[in-house]
């Protein structure tokens, strides 16, 4: 079977942000819109027509999902074993993510035509999200390393120029440089694992890299770094870069702030796709996760998961800004799905958890879009992020209303929605093999529930403030999208998700385990109670409560004052003391000496004094002393 | 040695010719037709360039002072594809200024004389042919660096470079005559083998370094570096930070890896301290300048700092990245300051980053290829700076230098933080009164267009670099 066509799967979005980007000026508004959502409509059902054929068709041989190289071309040759590839991979996780990045991106540029409506830069906008589209498209069907890096940088880019899209306000450019900064600074973990990795294991290729018998054999060869093989000390590394992708903590303050770009955009890129790119990461490199050292970095990712979903998560219950509830909500849900890769087994049943946090990744990315799209309608309709300035939305907007009251019962793990299934075998997975995990896990999904609902009564209860201008329901372009992910949040839940993803490729059928399960159900409807009591109607519970919490509330509210120990650190130490005392040395030594000299005199006898100012003289100086200096060293070095 | 023997210097000879003809057209042009000088010599260099293309035979002449083969005269081709891409972008230039003191000639006679004492330089086997081909290379740019008469800042950096090169020369030619002291010889030949570890050699191999580390702008000797490309006229500190570099570095490549082999223990853990302390002091300084000329010279001397990182591993693949690297790193830095030069010239000598506040509004072309040639020196991917540096540490890493990688590594992601504050400058600050739209000439146009499109083709088409590869492999390491 000839799958070479694939390769248009992301060539298409690269020609539609070519021909947006190049014809910015000429292409107006509304044609940009419609020509963007066209190439993805495009794209989507291609997408879509080799997901499925993947699953049910060709993608099994001997009863096990096989990783298929659609395409791959050598690129770059350094040895016989190393070179650099570029193609394209099928197999069970990248067929998952080939629903998932084009569906969402989909529904995003089709609402965007109802949201961005009269912004100044449509089109760019449009060649932005086209840019991206081909990005993580390309990141998420990568043959290799090497390939998935340069893919997960220009993911970086593209996100840095849609968040930074409202570029005349300072805070959206400080945030797109945060963002782009604080993943760049990981990524750079990531370069070094891949450099240790193409040392050691010789090969950039994934189907290689995540062989058994593969790594078998580099088990026995690789060197001891301080009580690790070198190999775990490589995949730590790339997990940094995950991490740093996927807001774990601590390199987690640029997602915040990233909601300043267009909440189209937040729920394309931080919430269903760009953001879970380390989770996707740690699945498509898990052999080696879970055989090197006995799983020690697997080890290290369900922790850092497990500590960033319960850190999220009590940030989440505080902040005002709807967004920003929705961003810590992602990165507590993301925290999840780390933690379920990191307690999870390899074989059969014994996978369990690897499934669960695709699968969450899966149901994940449709309620937490319909939760951001559901809020950019309602910012549209009363102009402000802040939970203050609404309430009563309910008969205004009916059907932002009820697609996002499914979407918040779906991340609080109410069956029959999606979140639920999810959600219930991440837990099974955790009980299983980790019992500290599954009791943060456990506390988490309670709170997912109370701030979820403290959300959803605060917009559409609460009371019934009277507004300048009443709110409307958003246009159809913008609703439409908003029913189409409710009702993947409904059904997705009953795909048997088992049978098509686990770790090694077989499959099995996993049964929902009801004693478990209603556990998880009982705290979710607590946590719903709980909100309910406090903020169905207004009432000066809630701040009573914060009052007796006083402090505590105030750590969690500013996020745990991370940002400013970042700050602190950047600012304070590097800038002031370092930098600044080598420009100081500038300033002073360098022109210094030259700034004292008259600027009357004419310009010849400036030379002649230019000659003599020591100026020269002292580059002269340091030129010998340094000479003199390494010529020592070079003799100590003799010695 | 016959005729055909003298066919090994193809390269000297004929930039020789256009230099002789150029000077007659200069005399011989009236007064009001000196424009027409430009085009003469523009017509003559590229004719120079494309021939230059055409395959040598290898050999060596003069009893194997000078030596010609694929590595040396591939090299040549790609120093004059960076001189013809600095003359494109330089003719608007040159006629504005040299017409006011009536000299046009004498700026290409004088960088095309420079441009000879390079190619002499990379391909001399000798170390008193080094020595003069160095002279060669140096003294017509300090002419150049003072070209601009009536600015007095021009006058400044023409005396420093000149005071501080006849420094830095004298250092390396003592060093030069300890290393004969030491081995008995000039000859890289000779000397190969020869020349065993001692006081005498240690010392003559620093002070050899130490000149040509001051062509490369390595610390400690790099004081210069900022004063003179911020005095310079921009296409001159264009040449002296790409061409002036890159053949520096080539020749002390060629020194170190095959003649100074025996050295390496001594000379590894020196580059090695060399290259932090040049990433670190370049990238400390670049981050609170404020005009983008000293700006690039800092940031060109942090890139020194990588070079210096990716020769460590004196193998095969050593010579290959830092070549690799540095025909991509011409490209970058003659993009940035083109753009640079031609803002100054259009703007009225605006050169600080504060100036560049909304460019991308009225320029938004020069805007892009600003960002495109920054983005490839900061090395973000697809853009080819990336794959250069990449290669550096792949280079540094085979040998197990993880703490340098490392070291490198936050040194980017600093360096990546002050190439955004310029990049952040021209597309998303606004201003009162931004630089206003202008038109640059069709020539300047041609050389960016030429610039983009090889920082996007020497990144992501590979036989690029198995071209380099396979030249280096004549080495003998």
């Amino acid at each position: 079977m000839d799958l070479t066509y694939t390769v248009l799967i992301p060539l298409i979005p690269l020609f539609v942000f070519l021909l947006l980007g190049l014809n910015y000026k000429r292409i107006k508004e509304p044609v940009s819109g419609y020509i963007g959502t066209t190439g993805l409509l495009i794209t989507a059902l291609m997408s879509f027509y080799t997901a499925f054929q993947y699953f049910f068709n060709y993608g099994k041989a001997g009863g096990v999902y096989q990783k298929i190289y659609a395409f791959n071309t050598e690129w770059i040759h350094f040895t016989d074993t190393l070179h650099i590839d570029m193609g394209i991979l099928l197999d069970p996780i990248s067929a998952v993510m080939l629903i998932v990045v084009p569906l969402i991106s989909l529904m995003v540029h089709f609402y965007s035509i109802g949201y961005m409506h009269k912004e100044p830069g449509f089109t760019r906008f449009y060649a932005y999200l086209s840019l991206f589209t081909f990005s993580m498209l390309g990141l998420v069907l990568s043959t290799n390393l090497f390939q998935i890096y340069i893919f997960w940088e220009m993911v970086g880019v593209s996100s840095y120029l849609l968040i930074g899209y409202y570029f005349e306000k300072p805070s959206a450019i400080l945030a797109a440089k945060k963002a782009f900064i604080v993943t760049r600074f990981a990524d750079f973990g990531f370069l070094v694992g891949i450099l240790m990795v193409s040392y050691y294991a010789k090969t950039f290729d994934f189907k290689i890299l995540t062989d058994l018998s593969f790594i078998e054999n580099l088990k026995m060869q690789s060197g001891i770094f301080m009580g690790l093989s070198v190999m775990t000390w490589a995949l730590i590394f790339i997990f940094i870069g995950g991490a740093g992708k996927s807001a774990m903590f601590p390199l987690h303050i640029w997602l915040p702030d990233a909601m300043e770009g267009p909440t189209p955009v937040s729920a394309l890129i931080h919430a269903a796709t760009m953001v879970v790119a380390g989770v996707f990461l740690v699945a498509r490199l898990f052999p080696a996760f879970y055989f090197f050292d006995d799983g020690f970095a697997l080890n290290v990712v369900a922790w850092v998961g497990a500590f960033t979903t319960l850190f999220a998560a009590v940030i989440a219950i505080t902040q005002n800004d709807i967004k920003r509830v929705l961003a810590f909500s992602t990165m507590s849900q993301i925290g999840y799905m780390m933690l379920a890769l990191g307690v999870s087994g390899f074989e059969g049943h014994e996978g369990l958890g690897f499934m669960a946090g695709m699968f969450h990744l899966f149901t994940h990315a449709m309620f937490k879009a319909l939760l951001f799209l559901g809020a950019g309608a309602i910012i549209h309709a009363v102009h402000s992020n802040y939970m203050q300035d609404m309430g009563g939305l309910r008969k205004y907007m009916p059907i932002t209303n009820i697609t996002f009251l499914l979407a918040a019962l779906a991340i609080s793990g109410i069956p029959p929605l999606a979140g639920f299934f999810s959600k219930d075998e991440i837990l099974a997975a955790a009980f299983e093999n980790n019992m500290p995990v599954f009791i943060i896990g456990y506390i988490v999904a309670g709170m997912t529930a109370f701030y979820m609902f403290r959300l959803y009564y605060r917009i559409f209860w609460w009371n019934n403030p009277d507004y300048e201008h009443k709110p409307h329901e958003a246009p159809a372009t913008m609703t439409i999208p908003l029913v189409i992910l409710a009702l993947m949040t409904i059904l997705s839940g009953f795909i048997p998700f088992a049978e098509f993803v686990s770790p090694d490729g077989a499959g099995f059928h996993s049964h929902i385990d009801w004693s478990l399960a209603s556990a998880s159900i009982i705290i979710g409807v607590a946590g719903i109670l709980l909100a309910t009591i406090f903020y169905k109607k207004e009432s000066e519970l809630p701040t009573r409560f914060v009052r007796a919490f006083g402090r505590v509330h105030k750590w969690a509210f500013n996020k745990f004052y991370i940002d400013e120990i970042y700050f602190f650190i950047t600012k304070t130490i590097i800038f002031k003391y370092i930098s600044g005392s080598f420009a100081w040395f500038d300033r002073q030594v360098v022109d210094g000496t030259m700034n004292g000299i008259g600027n009357g005199t004419v310009w010849i006898s400036s030379k002649i004094k230019g000659l003599q100012s020591g100026k020269i003289q002292d580059y002269a100086m340091f030129f010998i002393s340094g000479v003199l200096a390494l010529i020592m060293v070079a003799w100590l070095l003799f010695n | 040695m016959n005729l055909n023997n003298m066919l090994l210097m193809r390269h000297e000879l004929i930039l020789t010719t256009v230099i002789l003809i150029l000077i007659i057209a200069d005399i011989f042009t009236a007064d009001k037709n000196k424009k027409s000088v430009n085009y003469i010599a523009l017509g003559l260099f590229a004719l120079h360039t494309v021939i230059g293309f055409i395959p040598l035979k290898t050999g060596t002449l003069f009893g194997g002072m000078f030596v010609t083969d694929p590595m040396v005269y591939g090299f040549k081709n790609i120093l004059n594809t960076g001189v013809l891409l600095i003359i494109l972008l330089a003719i608007s230039w040159v006629n504005k200024k040299g017409l006011q003191n009536n000299k046009v000639g004498e700026f290409y006679i004088l960088m095309f004389s420079s441009l000879l004492g390079m190619f002499f330089l990379i391909s001399s086997r000798n170390f008193l042919m080094l020595y003069l081909s160095l002279e060669l290379s140096t003294l017509p740019v300090t002419a150049l660096a003072a070209y601009d008469i009536f600015n007095r800042k021009s006058s400044e950096a023409g005396i420093k470079l000149i005071l501080s090169a006849a420094f830095s020369s004298g250092i390396f030619l003592f060093g030069i005559s300890l290393l004969y002291a030491a081995g008995g010889s000039l000859y890289f030949s000779e000397l190969e083998g020869h020349i065993g570890h001692s006081y005498l050699s240690i010392a003559g191999l620093i002070m050899f370094f130490a000149g040509l580390a001051f062509k490369i702008s390595l610390v400690p000797f790099h004081f210069w570096t900022a004063d003179v490309y911020e005095g310079a006229p921009t296409p001159v500190s264009n040449y002296l930070s790409v061409i002036s570099k890159a053949a520096a570095v080539f020749i002390l490549m060629i020194s170190l890896f095959v003649t100074l082999k025996e050295l390496k223990d001594i000379w590894i853990p020196v580059l090695y301290g060399i290259s932090v302390l040049t990433m670190f002091t370049g990238n400390l300084f670049a981050l609170r300048q404020k005009n983008l000329k000293r700006f690039l010279a800092f940031s060109s001397v942090a890139q020194a700092g990588f070079i210096m990182m990716g020769m460590l591993s004196a193998d095969h693949l050593a010579a290959s990245s830092v070549l690799y690297f540095i025909s991509i790193y011409i490209f970058s830095n003659i993009g940035a300051f083109g753009v640079v030069q031609l803002v100054a010239l259009a703007a009225g000598g605006k050169e600080n980053i504060d100036d560049y506040n909304g460019l991308y509004r009225t320029n938004p072309m020069l805007s892009l290829v600003l960002m495109i040639s920054l983005f490839s020196l900061a090395g973000i991917p697809p853009i080819a700076g990336f794959f250069g540096k990449f290669f550096l540490y792949t280079s540094a890493a085979s040998k197990g230098f993880y703490v340098l990688v490392f070291i490198a590594v936050v040194n980017v992601t600093i360096s990546l933080y002050y190439y955004l504050l310029v990049v952040r400058a021209a597309f998303l600050r606004k201003s009162e009164n931004p630089i206003p739209y202008f038109k640059s000439d069709i020539f300047a146009r041609i050389g960016l267009i030429i610039v983009v499109i090889a920082l996007f083709l020497l990144g992501l088409y590979s036989p690029f670099y198995d071209y380099i590869d396979s030249v280096t492999k004549i080495l003998n390491i």
